[in-house]
């Protein structure tokens, strides 16, 4: 396992190479560069020579296989470089904001673990019954309803509500504070997004949990398992929802990667100051510094994330054993 | 100097305050933190002379002090300008061409030292002559200034090249932070990152991307201010969550802009609990023809173009639902150097009957035989107003039986088809902070002599129309001449439309008092004279 394990790590390179070359490239491809618009997007008059100036000091003036090659050069001796935005080292831009994604990805998770599989078991167990009717309505409006959106609803909603029970509208405080810093304060700031996420992610978890109970209940073992007299709390725990959980640990690990990264709007529309907002800003900014480095850091993340699923599935099906 | 009568401070139309007024009597309070959102994700860096956002002032500009200022009581005013650091406005010698400025000799830097003229010499020096390594955003600004100087270590002394009534405004210029020479000789980049001033209030932390804090300047040199404790600007670029934390009083204030329908849900939803100031802004949309791309460099296209818009009917509806609001020419409505509307109404796309205007319209694209024209509109990914101003303008060109489709781009790629010349027609803008019209009509001269006037056209007459309004310092002779080069420039040549401008509509909550409202949302923001009815 240990050897496997290295083997993957060691894999992970040329993947990431490639990531690099591809995201390097397509930022080329964007018309502009972020000197015209670190200047000129106000509107007001700025001098050429003020933007060249610019463009000599971020190097965008070299050619582009010296750019390219600056950069490999630089990850190699992990100097993932200075965002052109900002003039702060990447590796700080990265670690300010990595804390808020992983607390919303780890606590929507959480939400999404302890509603989904439950509810997803239950659901296959009592299949076409009110209850399974009720989980896959609750399911289908998850996946249907964007967390944005939910998002938007719900500070409208607690405004609303606290405006209509105290007569002062409330809402969460919109600047982030660490949990070490101020627990309670730090929840009542995450707690909305982590919910809304959460719901969405624990809706496409139910279904995955729902269909693979459905299809492992009706396998042979399970019959056998029956026919020896076993009863259904262990059937159901020990044989079907273990075997039943590969796919949806496979689904966890994706929907956490993409956590990290992806909540774009979720971020913004509740103010935190996460990877997600801290991405696009990048890409409008055309920041290809930091581009590359939150490219690079996602394409970890799912590597990383897709390790940790496989060494799970060991653990779920003593099965599958990797050398 | 026509500029500091203060005759013409009445504005035209200007700053509105619906319910700012009453506050104006009342005796300023001590204490609190204001919290106030900063409409951006965070500004790319801290100094000031480098960066043009206006989110570098909103977030810096309490700890700085300036030069000069237009005034903080009303900074409305397009003619008046005050002292920050100086002792008095200097009256201008040498024929126009020196102005000297004495410096406040009770000035303390944030770290305890005394502020001198030679720091404010030094930092001007930095701002008009940038030293290698280092980048001035506004350097042409001051095109006129041959020399700054110290003659004695109380006072900062200005040799222009020429005279012209552009120098003060452009000295009035809000990034033009004071820097510390001791600090600038060092390490010329150090104010990208750090923040150390004179202003009213203490940098106290920065969150990166998220918020910026400062606490009360106890040593501020204007008696009495500033009269908050401390200021938290909070960074957010999400309109909703601006108007959720007004709302919810999460935030005091938001000094940007709002568009009107935020005005409106907000006055619905909190009612007394929040104030509304409004003004005319001195930004516009400016319609830009390639003139390299044919039928574009034809005359006859571009007045129809203009002809075809209802500039009049347009502008009160197109208000409702974006933040534009006044017809105007090329000067911002407010300045002296305006055109009054009998004024405007004698150019093409002013004309006060639309239907006689597209007429003629039909007629000249049938000369040029254009009566099918088809084009596409090159507009910025940013709904206000530039999605609203193009589908209204696509709206009316197609009452003249012109097609024209929107190609809406990201902010980069808008950029790179304006400097390339990738592009039929595209929707510009022009935002200025100090009205300058002087500087400000710039944006109209041919490439060659002002590389950000995208039409690409060569237009020697043009230039010399400019020139002779530049040069020229009598107020009604200027006043004239800015009328013969806008007249060239909109009408006669067509060169571009310049449609309603901005209109800046301020949120906050009902306890904040003593800030006025400007016509740009960079001025009046160190915020001295901000306190809280709480």
């Amino acid at each position: 396992m240990y050897r496997y394990i290295v083997t993957r790590l060691l894999l992970a390179v040329p993947t990431l190479v490639g990531a690099a070359a591809l995201v390097f490239v397509l930022m080329r491809l964007i018309p502009g560069d972020v000197c015209v618009i670190r200047m000129g997007s106000g509107g007001s008059h700025v001098s050429q020579a003020a933007v060249d100036a610019c463009r000599q000091q971020l190097g965008l003036n070299d050619h582009i296989f010296v750019q390219f090659l600056s950069f490999l050069g630089h990850y190699f001796t992990f100097d993932f470089g200075i965002s052109m935005w900002s003039g702060r080292p990447v590796v700080q831009e990265i670690a300010t904001r990595l804390p808020v994604s992983l607390q919303i990805a780890v606590m929507a998770t959480l939400i999404a673990v302890v509603i989904a599989i439950p509810l997803g078991t239950i659901s296959a167990l009592r299949e076409n019954t009110w209850l399974d009717h009720v989980v896959r309505v609750v399911a289908v409006a998850g996946i249907a309803t964007p967390s944005f959106w939910l998002g938007i609803m719900s500070i409208v909603l607690v405004l609303d509500i606290t405006y209509l029970a105290t007569g002062k509208a409330w809402m969460p405080p919109i600047d982030y504070v660490s949990f070490w810093q101020d627990p309670i304060r730090n929840l009542s700031i995450v707690a909305l997004p982590a919910l809304t996420v959460g719901y969405r992610y624990s809706a496409v978890t139910m279904r995955m949990t729902r269909s693979a109970m459905l299809e492992v209940m009706r396998e042979d073992y399970i019959r056998t398992a029956r026919s020896k007299g076993l009863i259904e709390q262990i059937i159901i725990n020990r044989h079907a929802l273990k075997n039943a959980l590969l796919p949806v640990v496979t689904l966890i690990g994706i929907e956490f990667a993409f956590l990290i990264g992806g909540l774009v709007v979720t971020e913004q529309v509740f103010n935190l100051n996460g990877i997600g907002r801290l991405f696009v800003q990048a890409v409008q900014n055309q920041d290809n510094v930091l581009t590359q480095a939150l490219t690079m850091l996602v394409v970890l993340i799912f590597v990383v994330t897709n390790l940790v699923v496989d060494v799970l599935y060991a653990w779920l099906d003593p099965r599958i054993r990797y050398s | 100097m026509y500029l500091r009568t203060g005759l013409w401070a009445a504005g035209l139309g200007l700053a509105v305050a619906i319910a700012a007024g009453p506050a104006n009597a009342q005796t300023p309070k001590k204490g609190g933190t204001l919290i106030y959102m900063i409409a951006a994700d965070s500004p790319p860096s801290f100094d000031g002379h480098r960066e043009t956002t206006f989110a570098t002032v909103h977030a810096t500009a309490p700890f700085y002090s300036v030069l000069i200022r237009v005034p903080p009581d009303n900074p409305s005013s397009t003619t008046d300008f005050v002292c920050d650091l100086c002792t008095e406005m200097p009256k201008a010698t040498d024929g126009g061409k020196t102005y000297a400025f004495k410096i406040r000799q009770d000035v303390k830097w944030h770290d305890g030292s005394k502020l001198t003229a030679a720091d404010v010499a030094e930092s001007w020096k930095r701002i008009v002559f940038p030293p290698q390594g280092t980048t001035s955003a506004r350097v042409s600004y001051y095109a006129m200034v041959d020399k700054i100087e110290m003659p004695d270590d109380q006072t900062v002394t200005f040799k222009l090249k020429y005279p012209t009534t552009a120098f003060l405004p452009a000295l009035a210029d809000p990034f033009t932070y004071i820097y510390k020479k001791e600090i600038l000789e060092k390490d010329p980049r150090w104010y990208e990152k750090n923040i150390m001033g004179s202003g009213p209030f203490k940098f106290a932390s920065y969150d990166i991307g998220q918020s910026i804090k400062g606490v009360r300047n106890p040593d501020y040199y204007h008696k009495g201010q500033p009269y908050l404790d401390g200021i938290e600007g909070i960074f957010a670029d999400k309109q909703s969550v601006r108007v959720e934390a007004l709302r919810g009083d999460r935030a005091a204030i938001e000094f940007r802009g709002m568009p009107p329908s935020a005005r409106d849900q907000l006055v619905k939803e909190a009612g007394k609990d929040v104030a509304v100031q409004d003004s005319d802004w001195n930004c516009g949309n400016i319609v830009s023809y390639n003139h390299k791309r044919k039928p574009f460099d034809d005359v006859r296209v571009r007045r129809a173009l203009s002809l075809a818009v209802d500039q009049w009917g347009g502008a009160p509806a197109l208000s409702k639902i974006a933040t534009v609001r006044t017809v105007g020419g090329i000067v911002f409505p407010g300045s002296p150097l305006a055109a009054t509307k009998e004024e405007l109404q004698q150019m093409a796309g002013y004309w006060p009957d639309i239907e006689k205007s597209r007429a003629e319209a039909r007629r000249l694209l049938k000369e040029a035989g254009q009566e099918n024209l088809k084009f596409e509109l090159t507009n910025r990914n940013v709904d206000q107003p530039y999605k609203f101003v193009g589908t209204w303008l696509i709206g009316e060109w197609k009452k003249i039986g012109v097609t024209v489709e929107q190609k809406v781009v990201p902010t980069g790629p808008w950029f790179q088809a304006m400097r390339g010349g990738t592009f039929d027609v595209v929707v510009d803008a022009n935002c200025q902070s100090v009205v300058n019209p002087v500087l400000d009509t710039g944006k109209y001269l041919p490439k060659k002599v002002y590389p950000e006037s995208y039409g690409d056209y060569d237009d020697p007459k043009s230039i010399e129309l400019y020139n002779k309004m530049t040069q020229e310092t009598d107020p009604a002779k200027q006043r004239a001449a800015m009328r013969a080069y806008e007249k060239h420039t909109l009408d006669t040549e067509a060169h571009g439309i310049v449609t309603p401008y901005w209109y800046r509509i301020v949120m906050a909550r009902s306890y904040v008092k003593g800030w006025k409202i400007s016509p740009s949302h960079y001025l009046n923001q160190d915020l001295a004279n901000v306190w809280l009815d709480k």
